[in-house]
């Protein structure tokens, strides 16, 4: 198990390595090859005015003039040893991991991501419980009385939340629980669980159930699909055969077995959703990862666009790294193989 | 006894005009206003006129600042916003309409005086300016908040007008100044604290107006941290920064050590101000109306689906401002272009183009006016003109233009190419609508969608890719910095701002007879002299037939029934902050 683990952390590390590489290029070569000259990449970081003294400036101080290989190791040595900027008067030090600095705002990149990462990760995780409880209790419950109205309705509301996107359903909710009724902060609001835990999760509950209802939607699909397959195997037979109470039945080896591809994708899901929500951040204005994504590439700012890109890739590898090993633990097969 | 029928209609006249009178009054020094809400109640007048100080005045952004570090901001809302905090020598007078369009001191003690020619600028700074420490302002703090905006390697947002026209004999920055006070520039003199001298390589007789740029706030160089000054500014203004989360929100309160005597333009009303960053802008939009929130900051109006919910309530409406802009959006037509090289051929595209089409292209009457010429009607000295028959014909005229083709050689039309940005759908619609309207007379346009990031720097504002993939029309816009004929007009029609390298604005205007007139209003320091140049220049354009001129813009204002003293500065072209206020 050990030696498992350490392999696939090795492969995570390599794998961070070639993400890296691959968005370094999007955003540097491929201008070059397409012909743009230091300058005209460095045009995009001065103001409207700017002559081209201050162009050549900028592209010096960016380093845009050096070769690839020599900007992407600085950039590499940033994240391993750390760099200096200058902030004008005075020469400060970005410590480890140090993504740079934003070309357009000029403020350090790695603090910003670590201070949105707790929008992120309140968002994702207060959404995640909501509908992995709500989505596979549905999913089984529809499993169980096929074709009831129960079933139909349920599956009718999972279709709509599939349907309907976060900026529809997520403005709709705002507007008429937030600003109609008052029930609910109005958006923008985020109080840090550290601060206020009640206040936390008073601010975020329109935004965890419109997340959740998008995802509770397809969850509920998927865990009924899974349960009705399940239910019609033979050791679900041999299970009630024994005397099992039904509970049982269900529970223990029916859901269980068709919890299999749901932990996959909820790994996959949640990796991704740390890496950034960015429709339901960019809706209700929470101040996370995904409105930073969102900003970094309006403005093509490379030091943000990287920092977003490894973080979330690392998130997507942490997850699958995560559910791999939980494969191991539902399923002894996996471990064996 | 009985009334007469025409007593009493009389009598009900003169209610309804005391009426009028008890709702539409005056301050005494030509500012009217009025209490009743109505549409464009805070259009060249103020609405709920207010002296009444106190409550938290709220605001959001949908975006992030450029900057709140006065070296390092170039937005407009920006450098109204700014005034709350800082104090620059002059600032435009707090007033509605035309007179908001109007310098008046700030810091300084009175407008500059100009000497040698426009070339030398003196200001008297006033007595009793503090920073928010208590420490005294000096005319050293305003020369070195000016020097530290020249370092575009630190501030590159802000403006390059004090790098393009102060004698800066190779100074660059005081960060690379060898002189222990950091203040080597020779171009800024300081004879004393309270003197402060311009030294110019060019006359520039409108330099009032560079006064007037935030990068004349003084910043005090023991407290200059660079790049991160912006975490805190250190104010001048009637508000300091109480809460200052980079990205994410800021809180304004009250500075107390600014003093209204020395101010006479800030009336510093709210107690409060809270400003939010990065707020959906639909979102913002449904928190104005449902009253949850006092100002969208950006000033640019409210988004299209909001447009179209106010204007067909009543109620609603009345609560709403239809603001002109110093804004053209335009087309530019290229004379480096084959058949375009022709006069003719380009007055064809003039008389050809449905002007309305281009208009509804931005929404209609509430996006803006059908432009007949290139000066939006809000610079001081502009003068309406149509040479194009776009008011008699608004769809086009078509005779004209075949007419013109003719003369041109090109009875049959021509085919060329037409360049707008991908991003934009009004672009794109505005495109659209010209290659039906021109097909009518022969003028075949092929469509060229460019990324709006690159569109000035590799595409459109490159002369040597536009000549080379013969884009023959490029559809543009421009807003003034300041609302002022050289604001508006040297970055667009002055031949000598074009640069091979790309990045321009001005996208093929190069007549000598123009810069001579540019040059000619930069020396003349008497302003109604000066305001009679600028239409001259904008005939010289329309005669040439350079620019298309499209749709003068208008940003339709929502205006929640809480705010107080508020009114739309044609200065800034939306509400002015720095006199606004909130009812507690």
């Amino acid at each position: 198990m050990v030696a498992y683990v350490l392999r696939r952390l090795v492969a995570a590390v390599v794998l961070l390595f070639v993400v890296s590489v691959v968005t370094f290029a999007i955003f540097f070569l491929v201008p070059r090859i397409a012909g743009a000259t230091a300058e005209d990449l460095a045009s995009r970081y001065v103001g409207k005015t700017a002559g081209p003294e201050q162009l050549k400036e900028m592209a010096d101080k960016l380093g845009f003039d050096d070769p690839l290989y020599v900007q992407y190791g600085r950039f590499a040595k940033g994240l391993v040893a750390g760099a200096d900027f200058s902030t004008g008067p005075t020469v400060e030090h970005c410590p480890a991991p140090c993504f740079g600095y934003s070309f357009i705002t000029q403020n350090p990149v790695w603090p910003d991501l670590v201070d949105r990462l707790g929008v992120t990760m309140s968002l994702a995780a207060g959404a995640a419980i909501i509908w992995l409880v709500v989505g596979v209790s549905i999913g089984v419950l529809s499993a169980l009385r096929k074709g009831s109205i129960f079933d139909r309705g349920a599956m009718g509301v999972a279709l709509a939340g599939v349907s309907l996107p976060i900026f529809f359903t997520g403005l709709l909710a705002l507007s008429i629980f937030a600003y109609n009724l008052g029930w609910f902060p109005p958006g923008g609001s985020y109080t840090a669980i550290t601060e206020n835990p009640g206040q936390w999760a008073y601010d975020l509950i329109l935004p965890w159930i419109t997340l959740a209802f998008l995802y509770a939607a397809a969850y509920a699909r998927l865990t009924r699909a899974g349960m009705l397959e399940t239910m019609n195997e033979d050791f679900i037979r041999t299970a009630r055969a024994k005397g099992l109470v039904e509970r049982t039945v269900v529970v223990k080896h029916g859901l269980r077995y068709a919890l299999t591809p749901i932990v996959t994708i909820f790994g996959l899901d949640l990796g991704l959703l740390l890496g950034g929500a960015i429709l339901t951040e960019s809706t209700f204005s929470l101040p996370g990862i995904g409105k930073y994504a969102v900003d970094a590439v309006t403005n093509n700012d490379l030091p943000k666009v990287l920092g977003v890109v490894m973080l979330g890739a690392f998130f997507i590898i942490l997850a699958n790294l995560i559910v791999d090993i939980t494969y191991a633990v539902i399923d002894p097969r996996v471990r064996l193989s | 006894m009985r009334r007469s029928r025409p007593a009493v209609a009389l009598v009900a006249a003169g209610a309804a005009l005391a009426l009028a009178l008890q709702a539409c009054g005056g301050d005494g020094s030509g500012t009217t206003s009025t209490t009743t809400a109505e549409f464009d109640a805070a259009v060249g007048k103020v609405f709920n006129p207010s002296d009444a100080k106190g409550g938290t005045l709220s605001m959001a952004n949908s975006g992030d600042w450029d900057s709140l570090d006065p070296a390092d901001t170039y937005y407009a809302y920006s450098w109204d916003f700014v005034r709350l905090y800082g104090r620059s020598l002059v600032m435009f007078a707090p007033k509605p309409g035309a007179e908001g369009t109007k310098l008046v001191p700030d810091l300084a003690e009175a407008l500059g005086v100009p000497s040698d020619n426009a070339k030398t600028w003196t200001y008297k700074l006033k007595q009793g300016i503090k920073f928010e420490d208590g420490t005294p302002v000096t005319s050293k703090d305003v020369k070195y908040g000016v020097e530290r905006s020249l370092d575009k390697d630190t501030f590159p947002n802000g403006p390059t007008y004090f790098n393009d026209f102060l004698d800066l004999q190779g100074y660059t920055s005081p960060y690379k100044d060898p002189s222990p006070d950091k203040l080597g520039l020779k171009a800024i003199e300081t004879p004393d604290d309270q003197t402060i001298v311009f030294k110019l390589k060019v006359p520039f007789a409108g330099f009032d107006y560079l006064a007037m740029l935030p990068a004349t706030i003084p910043v005090p160089q023991a407290k200059d941290t660079g790049t991160k000054y912006k975490e805190h500014v250190i104010s001048t203004g009637p508000y300091k920064f109480s809460v200052n989360n980079l990205g994410k929100n800021f809180t304004l309160v009250r500075n107390d050590q600014w003093d209204p005597a020395t101010d006479p333009n800030r009336k510093a009303l709210p107690d409060q101000i809270d400003v939010a960053l990065n707020v959906n802008a639909d979102d913002i939009d449904n928190r104005l109306l449902a009253g949850d929130l006092d100002v969208d900051v950006a000033g640019t109006g409210v988004q299209p689906a909001t447009q179209s919910k106010i204007l067909s309530d009543q109620n609603l409406r009345k609560n709403s401002d239809s603001a002109l802009v110093a804004r053209l959006w335009y087309a530019a037509i290229n004379p480096d272009v084959a058949p375009l090289n022709n006069i003719n051929c380009r007055k064809a595209v003039e008389y050809g183009t449905d002007h309305e089409g281009y208009q509804r292209a931005y929404g209609g009457p509430p996006g803006g006016d059908i432009a007949t010429n290139v000066l939006p009607p809000l610079i001081p000295g502009a003068q309406k003109f149509d040479l194009y028959n776009v008011e008699a014909k608004p769809n086009g005229d078509v005779d004209a233009a075949k007419q013109a083709l003719a003369a041109c050689g090109q009875p049959n039309g021509f085919a060329t190419n037409l360049s707008y940005r991908a991003e934009r759908p009004k672009e794109k619609a505005v495109a659209e609508s010209m290659q039906q309207s021109l097909a009518k007379v022969g003028i075949k346009l092929t469509l060229k969608p460019y990324p709006q990031g690159d569109y000035f720097k590799l595409y459109a504002g490159k002369p040597d890719y536009a000549k080379a993939n013969k884009l023959g029309l490029m559809i543009s816009g421009w807003a003034a910095d300041w609302p002022d004929g050289f604001g508006f007009l040297a970055q667009i029609a002055d031949s000598r701002v074009i640069r091979a390298a790309g990045g321009n604005t001005n996208l093929g205007i190069k007549i000598p007879a123009i810069d001579q007139m540019i040059d000619q209003a930069l020396a003349t320091t008497d302003l109604a002299a000066r305001e009679q140049i600028w239409p001259q220049i904008d005939k010289k354009i329309m005669e040439e037939a350079l620019i298309l001129p499209g749709v003068w813009a208008r940003g339709l204002l929502y205006r929640p029934p809480a705010l107080t003293n508020v009114y739309v500065s044609d200065a800034f072209q939306m509400y002015d902050y720095a006199s606004m206020g909130v009812k507690q």
